[in-house]
């Protein structure tokens, strides 16, 4: 086996994999609070139009800091619906993910013309770490990745630490598990879901974010591509933990990078096989979780305070 | 939280009018548009002509009465099927795959042979994530979600792959022959026989529900699954998963009808978020089968007037999905469907 191959194929991993973290680090911790989020898509696409928006007008950094902001604009309402109202979590993500992708799509029209040529923002660019970068196979994909690669790494560490050994961490998870149990010791479920939430929303905005400024250049419509719901997923496999995220996100990518080995080795697999199945995998690892699964108990439960 | 019932009567059809002037008005002012251009093709596009209103709304709303059938008798269970998207997928894929592949057949054996196929296709879609959900307790709603996706990239693959049409230049399957085609019902207009088929299902659906005795088993396990099972007389896993697969099979027919009936040929975007729409157009019928059709017919002239305001003023059709959002959201605000949907939660658990 070429190294070149398989060096491309670990690169092209770790790049598909970055903005997918960051949305499934988000619902994770999201769903600990016991909120389910199939919004999500909607808010990435909001994140990457943002992101788009504020690169243009400020830079790479001013697009970043727009994708998180509108990522939580989007969250914020989601968030007033299940959180405020009440309303079932289900349906309300559904109309978010349907009304992010719908608002973008208009203002992206409205704002660069009806033509939908393409735009090109400011981006980062890898950043090698020296001798490191060098590394056979691992160098390129660890460590000649742009910033927002390396950022997720104290990330991955800090949410770990958050939920398992910090107290804020241990109502959040209480709010997910037993939210009467939470109420009684004198924790509010609906600060903390809401707070959940909107850490969810910057989160998914990173994602949109990362996809324009660090890996199109550029925005389309859709160009979320179903990651939302890969996120999803991601946390599913990753059986509800931080580490497991970041591993079931590496997976997923490589899933997706799969596409390029096979041509660079001219196997004869069609690029949707490749596209469909970090959704299958999902589909089989759930029927094997079955009994083993740490699905937050209260997670997409709408009347769990009223309870 | 409960709302009188004359006030979701008068409130729920006054908010979506709101609801769809506001959203107008704000993307016309926004971007600038011509606003009475904007409004003349937006009546002009949907029922300002009986070409109009016959070969665009009717057919538009066509397959959204089937999925939105779908979506409504789903949730009527309890069961979160936000999988008519790729059910609609299986189900046109099997429809032309039935048309091109038997295409030798006389019109009156093919075409509802073709819709038969589609049915199944939809079924066995829902049947994956109904087996899923009985015997392993997975979440149908994230099971329903990969597998629109599945549906997607499986649709994109055989439009290149096995059901390529012959000169291999387009991502495409080829044409249904004209006997493989679903007949149109008025001379001179594009409605197709898929309404009639439509609106029967939503009649007999609306019958089933309220007048049979499966029927009844299924409004009971959507108004609290756990009383249902305690009755003792209630096989609830059971009637769930013959539910999932009715709805599914519905999907499917309305991607059958959209092959056959309007675009003749498969590919990859043969249905433009259909299935999701379909969620507004059920929530907005507050689940009941013959408003479905109702709320269809208003989707169905909103985006064949949508369309039409895209061509002639330029206003990006997309608002209509972010109108359908708005709806969802102003139906759950308005919270009847909240205490019919609720409960259907604890279902969730492995149904066993």
């Amino acid at each position: 086996m070429s190294n070149n191959a398989i060096g491309l194929f670990l690169e092209a991993t770790v790049r598909t994999a970055t903005p997918l973290a960051y949305a499934a680090l988000g619902e994770l911790v999201v769903e600990r609070s016991g909120v389910l989020n199939i919004g999500l898509e909607g808010i990435i696409i909001a994140g990457a139009f943002g992101a788009l928006v504020g690169a243009g007008a400020g830079g790479a950094t001013a697009g970043f800091v727009a994708a998180v902001c509108a990522g939580m604009i989007i969250a914020s309402i989601f968030a007033f619906f299940v959180v405020t109202l009440k309303s079932d979590q289900i349906i309300s993500g559904t109309a978010i993910s349907m009304f992010g992708l719908g608002v973008t799509g208009v203002l992206y029209k409205i704002l660069y013309g009806t033509t939908g040529a393409a735009l090109h923002t400011p981006t980062v660019g890898p950043l090698v770490i020296p001798f490191l970068g060098d590394l056979p196979w691992v160098g390129g994909a660890l460590f000649a990745q742009p910033v927002v690669t390396y950022a997720l790494y104290p990330l991955v560490v800090a949410v770990w630490c958050f939920l398992n050994r910090s107290a804020a961490g241990l109502a959040l998870r209480a709010v997910g598990e037993r939210p009467e149990a939470a109420r009684a010791a004198g924790i509010s479920p609906s600060r903390v879901q809401w707070i959940s939430i909107l850490f969810g929303g910057a989160m998914g905005g990173l994602c949109g974010g990362t996809l324009v400024i660090a890996q199109a250049g550029t925005f389309a419509e859709g160009i979320s591509a179903g990651r939302g719901v890969i996120a999803i997923a991601i946390v599913v496999l990753g059986r509800w933990t931080a580490v497991g995220v970041a591993g079931a996100a590496l997976l997923f990518g490589a899933a997706s990078a799969l596409q390029y080995l096979a041509q660079a080795k001219g196997w004869p697999l069609p690029y949707q096989f490749s596209l469909a199945l970090p959704y299958v995998l999902t589909l089989v690892a759930l029927a094997g979780l079955r009994g083993r699964v740490a699905a937050p108990a209260a997670l997409a439960r709408s009347d769990a305070e009223s309870i | 939280m409960t709302t009188p019932r004359w006030l979701t009567r008068v409130g729920v059809p006054a908010a979506v009018t709101v609801v769809v002037i506001t959203t107008l008005l704000l993307v016309v002012l926004l971007g600038g548009f011509d606003l009475s251009r904007a409004l003349r093709a937006l009546w002009s596009g949907s029922i300002g002509s009986s070409y109009a209103f016959f070969s665009e709304t009717l057919v538009r709303a066509s397959p959204l009465i089937l999925l939105g059938l779908s979506v409504a008798l789903a949730f009527r269970a309890g069961i979160f099927n936000i999988g008519a998207e790729g059910q609609l997928l299986a189900g046109a894929t099997a429809a032309v795959a039935v048309g091109l592949g038997f295409s030798q057949l006389p019109s009156a054996l093919l075409v509802p042979a073709e819709l038969l196929a589609a049915g199944i296709g939809g079924a066995f879609f829902a049947f994956i994530a109904a087996v899923l959900k009985r015997r392993f307790g997975v979440l149908e709603v994230i099971s329903t979600l990969m597998l629109n996706f599945v549906a997607r990239y499986a649709v994109s693959y055989l439009v290149r792959g096995p059901l390529q049409e012959p000169s291999h230049a387009y991502p495409q399957s080829g044409a249904l022959p004209p006997a493989a085609r679903l007949p149109t019902i008025i001379s001179g207009q594009q409605t197709h026989l898929g309404l009639l088929i439509a609106l029967i299902f939503a009649g007999a659906l609306w019958w089933y529900l309220r007048s049979t005795a499966v029927g009844f088993r299924v409004r009971v396990i959507g108004a609290g699954p756990i009383a249902a099972a305690s009755s003792g007389r209630i096989d609830v896993p059971q009637v769930i998963f013959g539910v999932f697969l009715v709805s599914g099979a519905i999907a499917g027919l309305a991607g059958g009808i959209q092959a056959t009936g309007v675009t003749y040929a498969l590919y990859e975007d043969i249905s433009p978020g259909l299935g999701y729409s379909a969620i507004a157009v059920a929530l907005l019928a507050r689940l009941h089968p013959l408003a479905v059709v109702i709320a269809a017919l208003f989707f169905g002239a909103l985006e064949a007037g949508a369309a039409a305001m895209q061509r002639d003023a330029s206003v990006p059709a997309v608002f209509v999905a972010v109108v359908e959002a708005l709806v969802i959201l102003g139906v759950l605000a308005i919270g009847r469907v909240r205490t019919q949907i609720a409960v259907g939660r604890l279902t969730a658990e492995p149904a066993e």
